[in-house]
């Protein structure tokens, strides 16, 4: 089985992705599951910042810690992920200098074959797939597709430099035996997390989008932007409160809406998550989760805004939280996030992360997502004295939309009666009201799904995550069982609320989480009453990954 | 013809008695009844307060939403759907205040909606408590050593940022309000229209001290005449001019692009995006089609 990992190591602005996303094409073109993880500084120019790509046959979507090859764009890049570097693994450098056991030129290359220092990258792509086996036709398919736009002579000069460097680095190579990789027939697309939710989105009928601007989810309101086909209107809203309140009011008026921002920014929407609850207005809200506290390290990884998202509002109300694990899950789970918002008339949040943000996944062809049916009442079917929160027996009103027909609908942030107007009837309407909003939520939750459980019928250890960790434990539960542990997997998407599940007994549970406190373990605690032995979490702003999981196995 | 009042509600009224708020209701009735505009047309959009409880006390469309957020809901609801007549009415605390941001942000977005902001010059809900534009000086149950601070200015800051229709109404002049908000409803862009409006029970000066104060713009007034229109809307001594201060030729609303595309039609009623389109755009995921000696490997 094939599984390489390679670290393109530099600063900020030398182009290391773009070296990467064309590598990750080329094996894509070939046939192979390419899954790559990026870190990076929160700066533009400058710093230290890794493109870690991790190549293998079937798709395993987790990174991998350690690197097989590290290829160092600057000189100094070497030293710096050194430590990452596997035993036996080989750095690939252009300085003679730099501590590499491979030097290729990239620059000189460049100039040579290029006739210019910026195709310095080609070269270095070059080379890589060399040192990965990788013939040079599916790396000229992948600038092909990168460069096309550009312009010809732009295409043909990354094309001569490739294959010198690609040339240069097999000559070096002769010795070390490196293998060709066969051509693979099957066909993975290869994407992330954000932009398949905009695309589900779109699918679905989502019509319209504000957003401010906050990494890592700035992506998914660009990507709608740029793709003006998919008919989703679009605003940059000065702030996350605007954003979050300009889309409930097109929701209000009909449309499919959403907002999208990372803890931060979901801090300042809290009190619309709570109007939106109150209103009865659906909304899709995506956090990208970085860690925190306050600004934390904003270009980084964390699930610490699990609890956050479940209780953030004043007072009682109902809301859905769906943390997908990877963009086909997240395809899956937009589709859900607006047909439970429609139907419950509540917030939804989709919870994701900057590593499923940043990261490429390889997925099977995905399926689109058919829009769900609408949850707008039926005009026909509505009382004459049409009233926007009449009482029924599941506590979902027949929601008729702003102008939709001659009935005036209101909307009210304030308690109010079946029609919408306020009240301080504390005798009937506000407990009446109250128990309608909750009848949704005891509802909703028998639209959750159970967890996903992985070789866990003979588990004696089941390892339990959520969200964008899924890869990384199932990767660690086969590695155990290679061992000879009894090892399982439990994976929650759905987290609020939670779905029914039954914990057997005789079993050790340990959560795996990215942050330091256990999130998911102290929420299990308390809905399941299950008892966890420990509580193993990664806190440094990376993405969990097997290593680190199995280090706190002996 | 139907001579009920087509947009009285049911809703109990919170008012205090004798408030000049039920002259903005009034006028505001008045104005939609002169543009023949049904209730289910209107969509009357609030924060908090108690100015932001007139849309509960005219039948029509309501989002009666968060403290200082009326703006940003009235442009989804405005983008969403553009055929309505979207109205915002709340408080000078409201919309100066916990909403200043979007004011300002509004007026450079150019929704077409019209925006009355009740401006009592104090918090009336919360028992009067000075707001944005409480004059320097005076003193209140909070304030109680007067207010340090200036008053903000927002008709002049709508002025330089080219709002295209600038007003000043009073709540105790009903066909003068009328009259205004019919235009200013009317017309295509933001509308501001900044009602004064004293209030009898926090205020610091009787009705006739409002009466004795506000005047008419002079009949020669130019409205497009921003150097001017700037000096009216800085009034705030012993004479106060009510009328149209400033209006400007109309300029592109906001969400224009994306209707010249869609249409004017709701969003919710637009035929969902074609599945081909979606299908085109998953397919940039899948590896480039250009690899020829591969498909020839894979043959061969």
């Amino acid at each position: 089985m094939i599984d390489r990992t390679v670290f393109i190591a530099g600063a900020a602005g030398e182009g290391v992705q773009t070296v990467g996303d064309v590598v990750a094409r080329a094996f894509q073109t070939h046939g192979y599951a390419a899954f790559a993880y990026k870190e990076f500084e929160s700066r533009i120019r400058g710093g230290r910042s890794s493109y870690r790509l991790r190549i293998t046959e079937t798709p395993v979507n987790a990174p991998c810690g350690t690197a097989d090859i590290l290829l160092a764009i600057n000189a100094d890049a070497g030293a710096q992920y050194r430590p990452d570097l596997h035993k036996s693994g080989w750095i690939v450098g252009s300085e003679s200098d730099s501590g590499a056991d491979f030097v290729i030129p990239f620059r000189s290359i460049a100039v040579e074959h290029g006739g210019e220092e910026i195709y310095a990258n080609a070269a270095a792509a070059g080379a890589l797939c060399a040192f990965l086996g990788l013939p040079l036709h599916p790396l000229n398919a992948a600038l092909h597709a990168t460069f096309d736009r550009r312009g010809a002579e732009i295409v043909a000069a990354n094309i001569a430099v490739a294959a010198a460097g690609h040339a240069l680095a097999e000559t070096q190579l002769d010795s070390h035996g490196v293998s060709q990789l066969p051509y693979r027939p099957t066909r993975y697309a290869l994407v992330n997390a954000h932009e398949a939710i905009a695309v589900s989105a779109a699918a679905v009928g989502c019509r319209f989008m504000a957003a401010y601007p906050m990494s890592p989810s700035t992506d998914i309101i660009t990507y709608l932007t740029v793709h003006e086909n998919l008919g989703v209107f679009t605003e940059q809203a000065e702030d996350e409160i605007a954003a979050i309140n300009m889309a409930l009011g097109a929701s209000a008026a009909g449309a499919r809406a959403m907002t999208a921002t990372s803890g931060g920014g979901f801090a300042l929407m809290v009190e619309t998550v709570s109007l939106a609850g109150m209103i009865e207005t659906p909304i899709v809200i995506v956090i990208g989760q970085r860690p925190g506290p306050a600004t934390g390290l904003p270009t980084r990884t964390a699930q610490e805004d699990l609890l956050f998202a479940i209780r953030a509002g004043h007072g009682e109300f109902p809301r859905v939280v769906l943390a997908p694990s990877d963009p086909q899950d997240a395809i899956a789970k937009t589709r859900r996030a607006f047909d439970l918002a429609d139907r419950y008339q509540t917030p939804v949040i989709l919870l994701t992360d900057q590593f499923l943000a940043d990261g490429l996944f390889s997925v099977d062809k995905s399926a689109i997502p058919d829009p769900p049916p609408s949850g707008i009442a039926d005009p026909s079917l509505v009382a004459s004295d049409y009233a926007r929160y009449a009482l029924t027996e599941t506590g979902i009103s027949p929601r008729l939309y702003f102008g939709q027909t001659e009935h005036p609908v209101v909307l009210d942030s304030d308690e109010h009666d079946e029609a919408g107007h306020l009240t301080e009837d504390l005798r009937f309407t506000r407990p009446a009201m109250v128990e309608k909003r909750l009848e949704k939520g005891r509802r909703l939750k028998w639209e959750m799904e159970p967890p996903e459980t992985y070789r866990y019928d003979d588990a004696e250890v089941a390892l339990i995550g959520w969200g964008s960790t899924r890869g990384a434990i199932a990767e660690s539960v086969d590695r155990l069982r290679a061992a000879g542990h009894k090892a399982g997997s439990i994976h929650f998407g759905d987290l609020w609320p939670l779905p029914p599940f039954v914990f057997q007994d005789g079993i050790r549970y340990w959560t795996i989480e990215g942050n330091a406190t256990g999130q998911l373990a102290t929420l299990l605690t308390g809905e399941y009453g299950v008892r966890i032995e420990a509580r193993v979490g990664r806190y440094d702003g990376l993405p969990l990954d097997a290593q680190t999981i199995l280090k706190e196995w002996s | 013809m139907n001579t009920r009042d087509p947009y009285s509600s049911e809703a109990e009224n919170q008012w205090c008695p004798g408030c000049p708020n039920f002259g903005i209701q009034t006028a505001v009735k008045r104005a939609l009844r002169s543009l023949d505009l049904a209730p289910h047309q209107v969509c009357l959009v609030s924060g908090i307060g108690q100015a932001a409880k007139l849309p509960h006390y005219i039948r029509a469309n309501v989002f009666n939403g968060l403290h200082g957020r009326a703006l940003p809901a009235a442009t989804g609801v405005h983008v969403a759907n553009p055929q309505l007549k979207t109205i915002v009415t709340s408080g000078d605390g409201d919309l100066y205040g916990e909403g200043g941001n979007h004011f300002l942000h509004a007026l450079r977005r150019n929704p077409d909606i019209t925006v009355v902001v009740h401006n009592n010059q104090l918090y009336a809900l919360t028992k009067g408590q000075a707001s944005p534009t409480t004059p320097r000086g005076e003193t209140t149950r909070l304030q109680v050593r007067g207010v340090e601070v200036d008053p903000a200015h927002m008709l002049a800051t709508a002025v330089i940022h080219n709002c295209t229709f600038v007003a000043r109404g009073s709540a105790l002049d009903l066909d003068e309000l009328a009259d205004i908000l019919t235009h200013a409803i009317g017309h295509r862009g933001l509308s501001l229209v900044e009602v004064v409006q004293p209030c009898i029970t926090w205020g610091r000066h009787p009705i006739s001290w409002y009466r004795d104060r506000l005047v008419p713009v002079p009949t020669d007034h130019d409205p497009t005449d921003r150097a001017r229109a700037l000096d009216l809307a800085l009034e705030s001594g012993d004479v106060v001019h009510v009328g149209v201060l400033f209006r400007q030729p109309e300029r592109p609303t906001f969400a224009a692009s994306y209707r010249t595309r869609l249409g004017d039609g709701p969003l919710a009623e637009l035929p969902p995006i074609g599945r081909d389109v979606i299908a085109a755009q998953c397919a940039t995921w899948g590896p480039p089609t250009t690899d020829t000696e591969a498909s020839e490997e894979e043959n061969g």
